[in-house]
C-alpha cells in the first residue's frame, strides 16, 4: 500500500512554482516593480513550502515501512538497450520522476522552509541593491534546481538538479559581476565543482552498467511495473552472491560518488571555492553556501547509503576526509577576520562533521546535523548580513564591537545560533553533534578525538566572532558608528524564527539516554536499513547509558571551555590574543594564510595548467600555425608559382608563338591594309585591270557571244 | 544616228573621271559625287546597248540604278553627317580606324 493524496500526486508542483517565477523574472522581471518581484518570488517559494508540508503530512499517514511515494511524470530518456558489465542486456531508461521518502521529506522541508525565510529576509537585505529581479530570479532558479535534486527519483535527474544548483551558485557568487574578485570567485566555484562532478557522473555511469538502472528504488511506484531500482538490484545481486560486500565495483562507485560530494560539499581537497564564495550577497551565502546546496553531497551519500554500507573502505575514506576537513577548516576559522569568512570555514568544518558521521555509518546523525546546521548556520549568516547591513557594508570584525545594545534583535538571535553551533544543551547543535561524536566514539577512538578537538575549536572561534562583534567598545569609524541601526522587520522576523528553530530544532532527535526516543532516527530508519540485515544493526548499536551520559558531559564541557577561553581572550582581556600570536608566529602565519593551500594549488595546479596552456599555445603557434597553416600556405604558393610558370611560358607561350608566327608571316601583306578606302578602291581597280589583262582573249569570246 | 563607239567612249571617259575622283580626292562628299559619275557612266552604256539591240531591259536597269543611286546618296550622306558629328572631319584619309 503506497501512500496517496493530493499533495503526493502533485509533487511535481513543488519544484515547478519557483521555476515559473524564475522564468518570469528572467524574461520580464526588468519591467516589474520591486513589490511585484517580491510577491511573486517569495510567494512561489512559500507555496512550495506549503505543498511540501502537505506532501510530508500525507506521507506520514502511512506506516513507517511504506513511507515512499514515487510519481513518474514522463519518460525522459526513452528505453534503449544497454549491455551490463555482467554481460546481460537490459532496457535502460531514465524518467522524470519525483520521490518522497523520509530522507527527501527532511530535505524538502529544510530547503523550502529555510529557503522561504531567507527569501523574506532578502526582501529587506536586497531592497536597495540593483538587479533586484535578477537576484530573485536566480534564487528561484536555485530553489527549483535544489528541489529537483532532493526530489529526483533517479541519479540522472539528481545530476540535473546538481548541475543546476552549481550554475545558480556561480551566478549568485558572481552577482556583483563588475567586481573582479566576485566574478573570479564564481568561476573558481564553478571549476572546482566540475572536478567533483566528473567523479559524480563517472559514478552514475558505473552504477548504470553495474545495476542496469539509475532509479534509486522501485518502491512506491503506483503500479507494480516490475521496473527495478538500484536498491532492489543491489539486493538481488548480493543475495545471489553476484556481488559480495566490499566488492571492488561497489567501492569504486562509492568513491566516485564521494568525489562528487567532496566538490559540492567543500571537503578537503576541494573546499577552496567555498571561502571565496562569500563574495556573493549574504542571503546567497546563507541559502546556498550554508543551508542547502553544500549539503547536497551529504544528502547524495545518504541517498546511496545501501551501496556505501557494502563498501567499508569507501566509508573509511569518507570518515577520514570528513574528520580532516572538520579540524582543518576549524583551525583556519580561528584567525579569520572577515565575519563571513569565519562562517564559511565554520560551514566547511561542520560539513566535515556530517561526513564524519556518514563515514562511521551514522547516516541518520549526519542528516540530523545537516538539518540543525541548516537552521543555525542560516541564522548565523543572516545575522552576519544584518550586522553588515548595520555597519554600512563593513565585514571586518576588528572594526566592529559593542553592537549588543545597538542591534539587540540581531545580537540575541546571533547569540542563540552561536550557542547552538557550539553544542550547548539544549540548543539544536548539541543533539546532532553529540549523536555524531557518540557514534564516532563507538567506531574509532581517533575519529572521536578529532571531532572532540573540533568541537572545542568550534566553540572557541564562534565565541571569538561573537565577542569581537557584539562586545567591547566600538572600533568603527565615527560616521559608520553614527549610522548603526537595527535591520527592518523583514530581516529580523526570519532571524527570530530561525532562532526558535535553532533552539527547538534538535528536540525531535532527543536521545534515548536523556529519556527521549530519538524520533528523528526512527523516522529515517526505513531508508537506512540497507540490503543486509546485519549492517542495519551496527548503526543503531547503543552503548551503555553511563558512557553516553559521560560523552555528553565531555562534549558539553569542551564547548564550555572553548567559550570560556574566548571570553577570557576577547572580552575580559585576561590576556591578549596578540601575545599568543606573537609567541607562535609561524603557526599564526600558517593559519592566517590558510595553510597556503590556495598558493599550493596555484603553484601545483593552476600554474601548471597555465604552463600547459602556454606550451599548447606555443605548439599551436609553432607546429599548427607554423608547419600546418604556414606550410600549407607555402605549398599552395609553391604550387601556384609552378602553375603560373606553366601558364605563362607554356600555355601563353604557345598562344604567343602562334600570334608571333602570324605577325611574322603577315609582315609584307599587312601594309596593304591602310584603312583609307581610296587605296582600297585603287587596289580593286588594279586587281580588275590585272584580271582583264589576264583574261583578255576570253573577254573577246564573251563580247562576241553577247553580240 | 551616232555609232555605238561614241557612247562607249563617253561612258569610258565619265568612268575614268569618276575612278580618278574616288581614288584621288580626300573629301568623302566628293568621293560620293565621283561614285555618281561612275554609276552614270554605266547608265550611258546600258542605255546605248539597249538602243543598239532594241532591247528595253537595259533601260529598265538604268532606271533601277538611278533609284539605287538616290538611295545610296541619302544613306551615304547620312553616314557622313553622323561621322562628322563624332569626329568632326569628312576627310577620308583621317578615317583610318580599320588600319592594321
Amino acid at each position: 500500500m503506497t501512500p496517496a493524496g493530493y499533495f503526493l500526486d502533485h509533487l511535481w508542483l513543488i519544484p515547478l512554482f519557483p521555476l515559473v517565477t524564475a522564468a518570469l523574472m528572467l524574461f520580464i522581471g526588468r519591467r516589474l516593480p520591486n513589490v511585484a518581484v517580491s510577491a511573486l518570488c517569495v510567494g512561489s517559494v512559500g507555496l512550495s513550502f506549503l505543498f511540501a508540508l502537505g506532501a510530508v503530512t500525507q506521507l506520514l499517514a502511512a506506516a513507517p515501512k511504506n513511507r515512499v511515494a514515487q510519481r513518474i511524470l514522463f519518460e525522459w530518456l526513452t528505453p534503449g538497450q544497454m549491455q551490463l558489465s555482467s554481460g546481460h542486456l537490459v532496457q535502460f531508461t531514465a524518467d522524470w520522476g519525483y520521490l518522497l521518502d523520509p530522507l527527501s521529506s527532511v530535505m524538502v522541508l529544510v530547503v523550502t522552509g529555510v529557503g522561504f525565510l531567507i527569501h523574506i529576509y532578502s526582501i529587506g537585505y536586497m531592497g536597495h541593491e540593483g538587479g533586484y529581479y535578477r537576484f530573485f530570479g536566480y534564487m528561484n532558479l536555485f530553489m527549483f534546481s535544489m528541489l529537483t535534486l532532493v526530489l529526483a527519483n533517479n541519479m540522472l535527474l539528481m545530476f540535473v538538479g546538481w548541475e543546476g544548483v552549481g550554475l545558480c551558485s556561480y551566478l549568485l557568487i558572481g552577482f556583483y559581476f563588475l567586481k573582479k574578485s566576485a566574478s573570479d570567485a564564481g568561476k573558481k566555484a564553478f571549476i572546482v565543482n566540475r572536478i567533483g562532478d566528473a567523479g559524480f557522473i563517472l559514478g552514475i555511469l558505473l552504477t548504470a552498467v553495474t545495476f542496469g538502472t539509475i532509479r534509486f528504488t522501485s518502491q512506491g511506484l503506483p503500479d507494480a511495473s516490475g521496473a527495478s531500482g538500484i536498491f532492489q538490484s543491489l539486493k538481488a545481486a548480493v543475495e545471489s552472491q553476484a556481488l559480495i560486500p566490499g566488492a571492488t565495483v561497489l567501492t569504486a562507485i562509492a568513491l566516485l560518488l564521494f568525489i562528487g560530494a567532496m566538490g559540492k560539499s567543500a571537503q578537503v581537497p576541494l573546499y577552496v571555492w567555498l571561502p571565496d564564495a562569500m563574495e556573493g550577497p549574504t542571503p546567497v551565502s546563507a541559502l546556498i553556501h550554508a543551508a542547502t546546496m553544500v549539503t547536497a553531497g551529504v544528502y547524495m551519500v545518504v541517498r546511496m547509503n545501501a551501496i556505501y554500507q557494502l563498501a567499508p573502505f569507501a566509508l573509511d575514506v569518507v570518515a577520514v576526509i570528513g574528520a580532516i576537513t572538520s579540524i582543518f577548516a576549524a583551525s583556519m576559522a580561528l584567525v579569520q577576520n572577515d565575519i563571513k569568512k569565519v562562517l564559511a570555514y565554520s560551514t566547511i568544518s561542520q560539513l566535515g562533521y556530517m561526513f564524519l558521521a556518514l563515514g562511521v555509518g551514522a547516516f541518520a546523525a549526519g542528516i540530523f546535523h545537516l538539518m540543525t546546521h541548516a537552521f543555525f548556520k542560516a541564522l548565523l549568516f543572516l545575522g552576519a548580513g544584518s550586522v553588515i547591513h548595520a555597519m554600512s557594508g563593513e565585514q571586518d570584525i576588528r572594526k566592529m564591537g559593542g553592537l549588543w545594545d545597538k542591534i539587540p534583535n540581531t545580537a540575541k538571535t546571533f547569540a542563540i545560533a552561536t550557542l547552538a553551533i557550539a553544542g550547548i544543551f539544549p540548543f539544536a547543535g548539541f543533539f546532532s553533534k553529540d549523536e555524531i561524536l557518540g557514534q564516532a566514539f563507538d567506531r574509532f577512538f581517533l575519529l572521536w578525538i578529532v571531532g572532540f578537538i573540533t568541537a572545542w575549536l568550534t566553540a572557541f572561534y564562534m565565541s571569538r566572532l561573537f565577542f569581537l562583534t557584539f562586545f567591547g567598545h566600538c572600533r568603527a569609524d565615527e560616521h559608520v558608528e553614527k549610522h548603526i541601526h537595527e535591520s527592518p522587520r523583514a530581516m529580523t522576523v526570519p532571524l527570530m524564527i530561525l532562532a526558535g528553530l535553532s533552539i527547538i530544532g534538535g528536540w525531535i532527535g532527543w536521545p534515548a539516554a536523556l529519556g527521549g526516543e530519538n524520533r528523528f532516527e526512527r523516522f529515517l530508519d526505513p531508508i537506512l536499513t540497507g540490503v543486509l540485515a546485519e549492517t542495519g544493526t551496527v548503526r543503531i548499536a547503543h552503548h551503555a547509558l553511563a558512557k553516553e551520559i559521560l560523552l555528553m558531559a565531555a562534549s558539553l564541557g569542551i564547548a564550555a571551555a572553548g567559550i570560556f577561553l574566548a571570553y577570557r581572550f576577547y572580552c575580559s582581556k585576561w590576556f591578549a590574543p596578540e601575545l599568543v600570536a606573537a609567541k607562535f608566529p609561524k603557526l599564526y602565519r600558517l593559519l592566517a594564510n590558510k595553510y597556503y593551500v590556495d598558493e599550493i594549488y596555484d603553484a601545483a595546479i593552476v600554474d601548471r595548467t597555465k604552463d600547459l596552456g602556454t606550451l599548447l599555445g606555443q605548439f599551436d603557434a609553432k607546429v599548427i600555425d607554423g608547419v600546418g597553416v604556414d606550410g600549407t600556405g607555402w605549398l599552395a604558393r609553391f604550387g601556384s608559382t609552378l602553375s603560373m610558370w606553366w601558364d605563362k611560358w607554356i600555355i601563353d607561350g604557345l598562344l604567343n608563338f602562334g600570334a608571333k608566327l602570324t605577325q611574322l608571316l603577315s609582315f609584307p601583306v599587312r601594309f596593304l591594309q591602310t584603312g583609307t578606302f581610296s587605296s582600297y578602291a585603287l587596289l580593286i581597280l588594279v586587281g580588275l585591270a590585272i584580271l582583264l589583262a589576264y583574261y583578255q582573249q576570253h573577254l573577246h569570246v564573251v563580247l562576241r557571244g553577247a553580240r | 544616228m551616232l555609232p555605238i563607239g561614241h557612247y562607249l567612249f563617253l561612258g569610258l571617259a565619265l568612268f575614268i573621271i569618276g575612278v580618278i575622283g574616288v581614288v584621288t580626292r580626300r573629301n568623302v562628299i566628293v568621293i560620293l559625287m565621283s561614285i555618281e559619275l561612275i554609276l552614270n557612266a554605266v547608265n550611258i552604256n546600258l542605255v546605248a546597248f539597249s538602243r543598239l539591240y532594241g532591247d528595253v531591259a537595259g533601260q529598265v536597269f538604268a532606271l533601277f540604278i538611278i533609284a539605287d543611286a538616290a538611295a545610296e546618296a541619302a544613306v551615304g550622306l547620312g553616314i557622313i553627317i553622323a561621322f562628322f558629328r563624332n569626329r568632326e572631319t569628312v576627310l577620308e584619309d583621317e578615317m583610318d580606324l580599320l588600319k592594321w
